[in-house]
């Protein structure tokens, strides 16, 4: 689960890390107020589920409110990355000696909590990464111990040659890393870290992702939760114990378990063909599911044929049958649909699927080919 | 010969009452698979399908030798499982459990580090040695006894190759799902490196998928370190970035995990990657053959 920037800097402070006041406008005229009371230099930032932000001008420094009120009008209602701006932050623009990056990341290698940090901040750090990977300090954490004072100190010292700016940026580490654990965090980046001309240090951006498997344990985060159109669907699929992404091709898939619903979108593009959707119904054979995920593939409009492709496990291919059954008796629809059903009951699952007339194919290859065949009548 | 199970598994399943522990514990017997024990805290002394219920993994291994646990709790608590088995001295834990947040993952890494306990998942349907143990929830009907290791990250799509190399006459010695999950037990090397040095298996089959650099670094390991012939298929590769793709550790973040990425490695380590799964069957006779 992701969070806005303005989200995060509100986690950051209440841990009592040193970030700039912001004031969160949804209109111009809020921007007008907020840039008056600041009565300064500003900066005005598009709040976006997205990176790269400054990049597609939706970080705008203002000298005055002339230029504040003018950044909001470009900023509110644009694009990025797909993604309509409905609201922004305004803020103090900070003076800038240096920009640093610290982020804490789950590394599956080291299978720790890993402390990333570099003097190349104000950038993205992939960049970073991939260009100059001896410039980003990695070090990953005891989980058993937690990041210690004079790790935090020895890290700082690396970015910081001043012992009493390494203190302040050590103390930012050891709360990030707090906030990081305590909130189930999978990214917590501070991006730049600033140090101003009077020696302080302050986090001017700041982003995080949170794991979706603790999100039961975490009801502040989860309330924090702003999914857009595209998640509100794929949300809505979990709660009925679905995985659902939406892409952009024309043949719906449903599928029994993850790797089977990749490997059936891969083929089906192999073969020429372009897949609407991820969908896992997952290893159960309620028919209910079924029915559930018949109704989001063919509400999705650019759905033009549906291949279902079932390899039974603990998953029954009869029960399958069934649920499709009942779901086709509730849908009316004309979208054509190729069904594969293989290992456990398949023989009764396609015996069941007889009297509807869909075509039934045994391997997942044919029934690709069957589905791409289908969606260009 | 096989891998990490065979027929001196004893094995202990905790959370044997619940609806699927139970359900499987059903399964595993049927096939022949030897349950010492079962695990539900406030339940011992009842017994399900024959199998005696203790209240600790602790009294389980004390009554009955167990040396493998089965772990088949609600993710919230399955961490806690995986250490009580540990430190109960069980060498191998097998967590099917889905949905364990990565912390709890973490924090008991370097435990089982310090016990010398193998860890196999979570979130993973567990593995088999044909013929001889079931540890997992896998389908036993597409297995057959035979000479070709198999590692995969996922379940279905493992059934799926499974089925084609058993319908093409080629047999396995152990079949290891190591789940879906960024932060795992036993993961592709410390597989490749245990069928490498089992004399019975004279192949492997790996399936990866998006996400991290595990495949990368199997890539490397095979032309560093492997003898044995390796063909591999890799799932994700019109899976748009950014997105989870139903397990939580596929996904492609920031540019990082593509399935391109993964299939150029192997190729470079001249490992043959499938272009979808009906090819594994061909590539290994081919590769086995000497012809690739």
């Amino acid at each position: 689960m992701k969070i806005h920037e303005y989200q995060a800097r509100q986690i950051f402070r209440n841990y009592g890390i040193p970030v700039p006041d912001d004031f969160l406008c949804y209109t111009v005229s809020e921007v007008e107020n907020a840039a008056r009371e600041l009565n300064c230099m500003t900066v005005v930032k598009a709040q976006v589920l997205a990176g790269g932000r400054g990049k597609a001008g939706g970080v705008k420094l203002a000298r005055n409110v002339e230029e504040a009120v003018n950044a909001g009008k470009q900023i509110l209602g644009m694009t990025i990355k797909g993604l309509m701006v409905e609201k922004v932050i305004v803020t103090r623009a900070a003076d800038i000696e240096k920009e640093f990056y610290v982020g804490f990341v789950n590394d599956r290698n080291t299978k720790s909590v890993t402390l990333m940090a570099s003097a190349e901040g104000g950038v993205e750090i992939e960049e970073v990464a991939k260009n100059n990977p001896e410039k980003i300090i990695k070090y990953p954490v005891n989980p058993l111990t937690g990041l210690l004072d004079y790790q935090a100190r020895n890290i700082a010292l690396k970015l910081f040659g001043d012992i009493k700016q390494a203190q302040k940026a050590a103390s930012i580490l050891t709360k990030l890393y707090k906030l990081y654990i305590e909130t189930d965090a999978t990214l917590a980046e501070i991006n730049p870290l600033i140090l101003t001309p009077e020696g302080d240090v302050f986090a001017i951006d700041g982003k995080m992702n949170f794991d979706d498997n603790a999100l039961f344990r975490q009801p502040k985060i989860l309330a924090m939760r702003e999914p857009d159109e595209e998640e509100i669907q794929e949300i809505a699929a979990h709660e009925k114990g679905l995985s659902y992404i939406k892409l952009d091709g024309n043949i719906g898939c449903m599928v029994n378990g993850a790797g089977l619903a990749m490997a059936t979108m891969d083929m089906i593009k192999l073969y020429g063909g372009s897949p609407a959707n991820f969908l896992d119904i997952g290893g159960s054979s309620n028919p209910q599911k079924v029915i559930d995920a018949m109704n989001i593939l063919l509400g999705d409009k650019s759905v033009k044929a549906v291949m279902i492709n079932i390899f039974g496990g603990i998953t029954r291919c009869d029960d399958v049958a069934r649920g499709l059954l009942k779901a086709l008796e509730i849908i009316m629809t004309d979208v054509p649909i190729v069904v594969r059903l293989s290992g456990t009951n398949a023989a009764e699952g396609l015996a069941i699927l007889k009297e509807t007339g869909l075509p039934t194919v045994s391997s997942m290859s044919e029934a690709a080919k069957k589905a791409i065949e289908l969606s260009k009548r | 010969m096989s891998i990490l199970v065979n027929k001196d598994t004893k094995l202990v399943v905790q959370g044997i009452t619940g609806r699927d522990g139970k359900f499987h514990t059903g399964r595993m017997i049927e096939y022949g698979t030897n349950i010492v024990a079962g695990v539900s805290p406030g339940k011992e002394g009842e017994s399900v399908d024959g199998v005696p219920v203790f209240n600790s993994v602790e009294n389980a291994v004390k009554a009955t030798g167990a040396n493998t646990s089965i772990i088949f709790v609600p993710a919230a608590y399955a961490a806690d499982a995986i250490l009580e088995a540990s430190e109960a001295g069980v060498k191998l834990v097998i967590a099917i459990s889905e949905g364990v947040p990565v912390q709890d993952m973490i924090r008991v890494t370097p435990i089982l580090k310090q016990n010398g306990t193998l860890l196999i998942g979570p979130n993973c349907p567990g593995l088999i040695t044909p013929g001889e143990s079931l540890v997992g929830i896998l389908p036993t009907m597409i297995f057959k006894e035979g000479n070709i290791g198999f590692i995969s990250r996922s379940g279905t799509l493992t059934y799926e190759v499974v089925n084609l190399l058993t319908l093409n006459d080629f047999g396995q010695t152990t079949v290891v799902g190591i789940g879906g999950d960024p932060v795992a037990g036993l993961y592709f090397i410390d597989l490749l490196e245990r069928f490498e040095n089992d004399p019975e298996t004279i192949a492997v089959v790996l399936i990866g998928e998006i996400g991290g650099d595990a495949e990368e670094q199997a890539a490397q390991f095979i032309a560093e370190k492997m003898t044995k012939p390796v063909v591999a298929f890799i799932a994700g590769q019109t899976a748009p970035p950014g997105k989870r793709m139903g397990h939580a550790g596929a996904i492609i973040s920031s540019g990082s995990g593509t399935a391109e990425e993964k299939i150029a490695a192997f190729n470079r380590a001249g490992v043959p990657v499938a272009k979808e799964p009906a090819e594994i069957p061909e590539l290994l006779r081919k590769k086995l053959a000497g012809k690739i």
